[in-house]
C-alpha cells in the first residue's frame, strides 16, 4: 500500500523497473516499492504521478496473487500525462498513490460462469481478475474472455492471450474492428461475440470494461442472453483528481467513482447509466 | 475557568435554560475580541471591503461593520451605511468561512528532484489558530457539512483537520434576515444551536445594547471567564427570543423540503433545466460563494530549473466544462447538465453521499448569480408550482 493514513495527498516515489511497449500507443510500465511489497484488489487503480507534470488514475494490471511481485500499470497515451508517462524508462520515479477503489466480484463469481468483455485498453484493469481466475481455475465453472480492439496490431498482452486460452482452460475470443494484414480471426464489435459465447447465463457472473458506448451494448446483449443486472459488473471512468472523496470530479449521481468505484455492480447505477451527461 | 463561573455553568441539561444564558454588554465585545486575541487566536470577523462585508482579520471592534445593514435580492447585493450602533444588523455577504478552513488555493507538498530520483516534502506548516466572530448558524451548518466531506469518511484532509480543529466560534444569531435567506425552511437558522463556543444574540433597545450570551463549550467558559458578564434575567431572555422568533418569519424565501431528495432524482429530464441553462451563464459564482461546495482541482508546477516541483489544490466548480474531461470530452457539455449536476447535488445526491442537505439556505448563490438565478424558485418549478420569487421590492415592502 501506499497511501499515508497521516496524509492521503501525498504521493510516494517508486522506481520504474521496465518498461515494455505493448502497442503503438499502450504501455506497460513495472514499478518497484521501496520495500518491494504492494499489496491490491483486482480492478483497483492508482493515482501515478509524472514529477511536475500531472497525477492521473491507473488501474493496477499485474498479477493480485503475488503481492511481493511485480507491479505494473498499463496506459495508453491519449494527452498530457500518458504522454510523459510513454517516455518514462528503467530508473525513471513515478509517484504513486494508491491502491483506491473497488474490485472485481472473485469471490462472488466463485462456483460460477465467468464472462468478462473488454475492449481496448479495457483488459487492463481486468487482467488482474484474470490473473486471480487463472490462480484458483478449479472454484470457477467456465471462463470466458470476449476481447475487442480496433485492429489486430493493437492488441494488447497478445502472448498472454494464447497462454490463457491454450493452457488455462479459458474460452478466449478475440475480435477487430478492422481487419489488417494477416489478420484471420473475428471482424466485428465485441459485441457480436457474446451471443456465440457458451456459458450458462443463470449461473453466470459477468465483469465488463471498456468505452461507455461498448458497456452500453454489452450489458443489452448479456441482458438479452439473460444474465441480470446485478450479476453484470461494470467499471466506469470519471475525471478524478484526488481519489479519496474530496475533489468533487468523479461524481456519477450519487456515486463518487474513486470510492464507490470504479467497479460497480451495474443494477446500482442503472438509473444514471442510462442517462444523457450525468 | 473562575470559580464565580464554574458555578454558573451548565452542568447537566435538567438545569433551567436560563441559567446558562449570560448578559454581555455591547460596551464589553472588545473585551471578548481582547480576551481571544490574547489567547493566541487570530480573531477573523465581518469587515467592510469594496462595498460588501467580508470576512478578514478584526484588530479592533473599528473594524466591525457597525450601523451597516444589507439589501440581498437574486443578483443584487447593496450595503447601506444608515447609522446606528448594531454590530450585526446584516446578513453573510460573499465570503463564507471555508475560505480558511478550505483555502481557495492551498500547496499540498513539494518535491525536489536529484537525477531520475525525487523526493517529497511535506509542508509541516504551523496551524494558525482563528476566532471565527460572527459566525451565523447557517453557516455553522455548512461548517458541519463540510466536516462530513473532509473528517467523516474513509480519508481525512489533515490541513483541514489541523485548522478545524483550532478553531474558536463565536456565533451570532440572526436578527435581521436577509431577501435570500431561507434557513428557516432548511432547519438551520436563525438561532445557532450546536458547534459554537460563545453564541451572541444582540439586542438594541433605546436605553440599553448588549447581548444574550450562551455558552456551547469548555473552551468557551474559558474566555467567557476572562471577560465581565452576569447572569441573564429573564426578561432579557425572552426579548432575545421573541426577537429570533420575529426573525424566523422575516425570511425572504423558503424552500419546501417536502420528499426535494426524490423529487429530482425523478426528474432529471425536466424541462426546466433547459429553461434554467438558457439563463444561466455557467459562471461559478454560486459553487464560489456558497460555504458548503467543496470541488477542487490539482495544479502541478516546476520551477525553470526543473529541480522543484509543487502541486496545489485550487477551488473548482462543477461549472467549469472541463471538470467532467475524460479522453473522448467532457461529460457534462451543455449547460443545462451542468445545472442539473449543480443542484441535484447540493438537495439530492448529496443527502446520500453525506446523509444530510448540501444547502443550508444562505442565499449567497441567489444574490450573487449576475442574472438572479434562485435556487427556491428552481424548486417550485420542478414541483410545478409557477409562483413567482418574491421581488426585492416584496421583500422591502415586508421589513
Ligand atoms: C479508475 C480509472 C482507471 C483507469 N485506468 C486506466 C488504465 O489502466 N490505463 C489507461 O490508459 N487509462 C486508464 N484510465 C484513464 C486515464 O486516467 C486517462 O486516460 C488519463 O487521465 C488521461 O490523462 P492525460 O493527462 O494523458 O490526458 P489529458 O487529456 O491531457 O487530460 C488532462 C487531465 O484530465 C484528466 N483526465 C483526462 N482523462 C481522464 C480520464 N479518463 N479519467 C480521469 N481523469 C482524466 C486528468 O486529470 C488529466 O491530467 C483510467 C481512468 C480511471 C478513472
Ligand atoms: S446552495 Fe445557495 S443557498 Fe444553499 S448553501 Fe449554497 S449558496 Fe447557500
Ligand atoms: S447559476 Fe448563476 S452564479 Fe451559478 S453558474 Fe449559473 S449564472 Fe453563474
Ligand atoms: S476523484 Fe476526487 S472525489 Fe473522487
Amino acid at each position: 500500500m501506499s497511501i499515508s493514513t497521516e496524509n492521503p495527498m501525498l504521493t510516494t516515489p517508486f522506481r520504474i523497473k521496465g518498461v515494455r511497449k505493448e502497442t503503438h500507443d499502450t504501455f506497460t510500465l513495472e514499478l518497484e516499492s521501496q520495500n518491494g511489497k504492494f499489496s491490491f484488489e483486482p480492478g483497483q487503480f492508482n493515482m501515478l504521478y509524472v514529477y511536475g507534470i500531472g497525477e492521473v488514475p491507473i488501474s493496477i494490471s499485474s498479477d493480485p496473487t503475488k503481492p511481493d511481485g511485480r507491479l505494473t500499470h498499463t496506459a495508453r497515451e491519449v494527452g498530457v500525462v500518458t504522454k510523459a508517462m510513454k517516455q518514462m524508462r528503467t530508473g525513471d520515479t513515478l509517484g504513486v498513490r494508491g491502491p483506491f477503489g473497488t474490485r472485481w466480484p472473485l469471490e462472488e463469481a466463485v462456483g460460477r460462469d465467468v464472462v468478462i468483455v473488454t475492449g481496448g485498453i479495457g483488459l487492463a484493469p481486468l487482467r488482474p481478475a484474470l490473473y486471480q481466475l487463472i490462480a484458483k481455475r478449479n472454484q470457477y465453472r467456465k471462463v470466458v474472455l470476449l476481447y475487442g480492439a480496433r485492429t489486430p496490431d493493437e492488441i494488447l498482452y497478445q502472448k498472454e492471450l494464447q497462454k490463457w486460452g491454450g493452457e488455462f482452460d479459458l474460452e478466449v475470443h478475440v475480435t477487430v474492428d478492422r481487419a489488417t494484414g494477416a489478420w484471420r480471426g473475428n471482424v466485428g464489435v465485441v459485441t457480436t461475440l457474446i451471443s456465440r459465447a457458451l456459458f450458462d447465463p443463470s449461473n453466470a457472473i459477468a465483469m465488463v470494461c471498456g468505452p461507455e458506448i461498448m458497456m452500453r451494448y454489452t450489458i443489452q446483449e448479456l441482458g438479452k442472453r439473460g444474465i441480470s443486472n446485478e450479476r453484470i459488473y461494470v467499471s466506469m471512468e470519471r475525471n478524478m483528481k484526488c481519489a479519496i472523496g474530496f475533489c468533487g470530479h468523479c461524481q456519477f449521481g450519487p456515486m463518487f467513482v474513486c470510492q464507490d468505484g470504479p467497479v460497480f455492480q451495474f443494477n446500482q447505477i442503472a438509473p444514471f447509466f442510462g442517462k444523457q451527461e450525468v | 475557568m473562575s470559580k464565580q463561573l464554574s458555578l454558573k455553568m451548565p452542568k447537566a441539561r435538567t438545569e433551567r435554560a436560563e441559567e446558562s444564558k449570560f448578559i454581555l454588554e455591547a460596551s464589553h465585545l472588545g473585551q471578548l475580541l481582547s480576551a481571544l486575541i490574547g489567547k493566541g487566536y487570530r480573531a477573523i470577523g465581518p469587515t467592510v471591503r469594496d462595498g460588501a462585508i467580508v470576512y478578514d482579520e478584526l484588530h479592533s471592534l473599528r473594524d466591525l461593520p457597525v450601523g451597516y445593514t444589507d439589501e440581498q435580492a437574486p443578483g443584487c447585493y447593496r450595503l447601506e451605511k444608515g447609522g446606528g450602533r448594531a454590530f450585526f444588523n446584516y446578513t453573510v455577504g460573499p465570503q463564507s468561512w471555508k475560505k480558511f478552513l478550505h483555502p481557495p488555493s492551498l500547496r499540498l507538498w513539494k518535491a525536489d528532484r536529484e537525477d531520475h530520483r525525487f523526493q517529497v516534502v511535506q509542508e509541516i506548516e504551523q496551524t494558525t489558530k482563528f476566532a471565527f466572530l460572527g459566525v451565523r448558524s447557517c453557516e455553522l451548518q455548512a461548517i458541519l457539512i463540510q466536516d462530513k466531506v473532509f473528517m467523516g469518511g474513509q480519508f481525512v484532509d489533515p490541513v483541514y483537520q489541523a485548522c478545524r480543529d483550532n478553531i474558536f466560534v463565536v456565533a451570532v444569531n440572526c436578527t435581521k434576515p436577509g431577501g435570500t435567506c431561507f434557513c428557516q425552511s432548511m432547519g438551520t437558522g436563525p438561532k445557532a444551536t450546536v458547534g459554537f463556543d460563545l453564541a451572541l444574540t444582540e439586542v438594541l433597545e433605546a436605553k440599553a445594547h448588549y447581548f444574550v450570551l450562551e455558552v456551547g463549550s469548555k473552551k468557551g467558559a474559558e474566555v467567557l471567564a476572562e471577560i465581565p458578564y452576569r447572569q441573564a434575567d429573564k426578561k432579557r431572555i425572552q426579548t432575545a427570543n421573541r426577537i429570533l422568533a420575529r426573525s424566523a418569519k422575516r425570511m425572504g424565501r423558503a424552500m419546501d423540503q417536502t420528499n426535494l431528495k426524490e423529487l429530482l432524482y425523478k426528474n432529471y429530464e425536466h424541462p426546466r433545466w433547459k429553461e434554467v441553462a438558457s439563463r444561466c451563464l455557467s459562471c461559478a459564482n454560486c459553487t464560489m460563494a456558497c460555504p458548503t461546495c467543496f470541488c477542487t482541482t490539482v495544479e502541478d508546477l516546476t520551477d525553470l530549473t526543473g529541480q522543484h516541483a509543487e502541486r496545489w489544490r485550487k477551488w473548482d466548480s462543477c461549472f467549469a466544462m472541463d471538470f467532467s474531461y475524460i479522453y473522448g470530452g467532457s461529460v457534462r457539455r451543455s449547460v443545462k447538465s451542468r445545472y442539473r449536476q449543480w443542484m441535484t447535488h447540493k438537495l439530492a445526491t448529496w443527502v446520500d453521499q453525506f446523509g444530510m442537505s448540501g444547502c443550508v439556505g444562505c442565499g449567497r448563490c441567489i444574490t450573487w448569480c449576475p442574472v438572479g438565478i434562485d435556487i427556491t424558485e428552481e424548486v417550485r418549478a420542478i414541483r410545478g408550482q409557477t409562483s413567482k420569487p418574491k421581488s426585492p421590492k416584496s421583500y422591502k415592502e415586508k421589513n
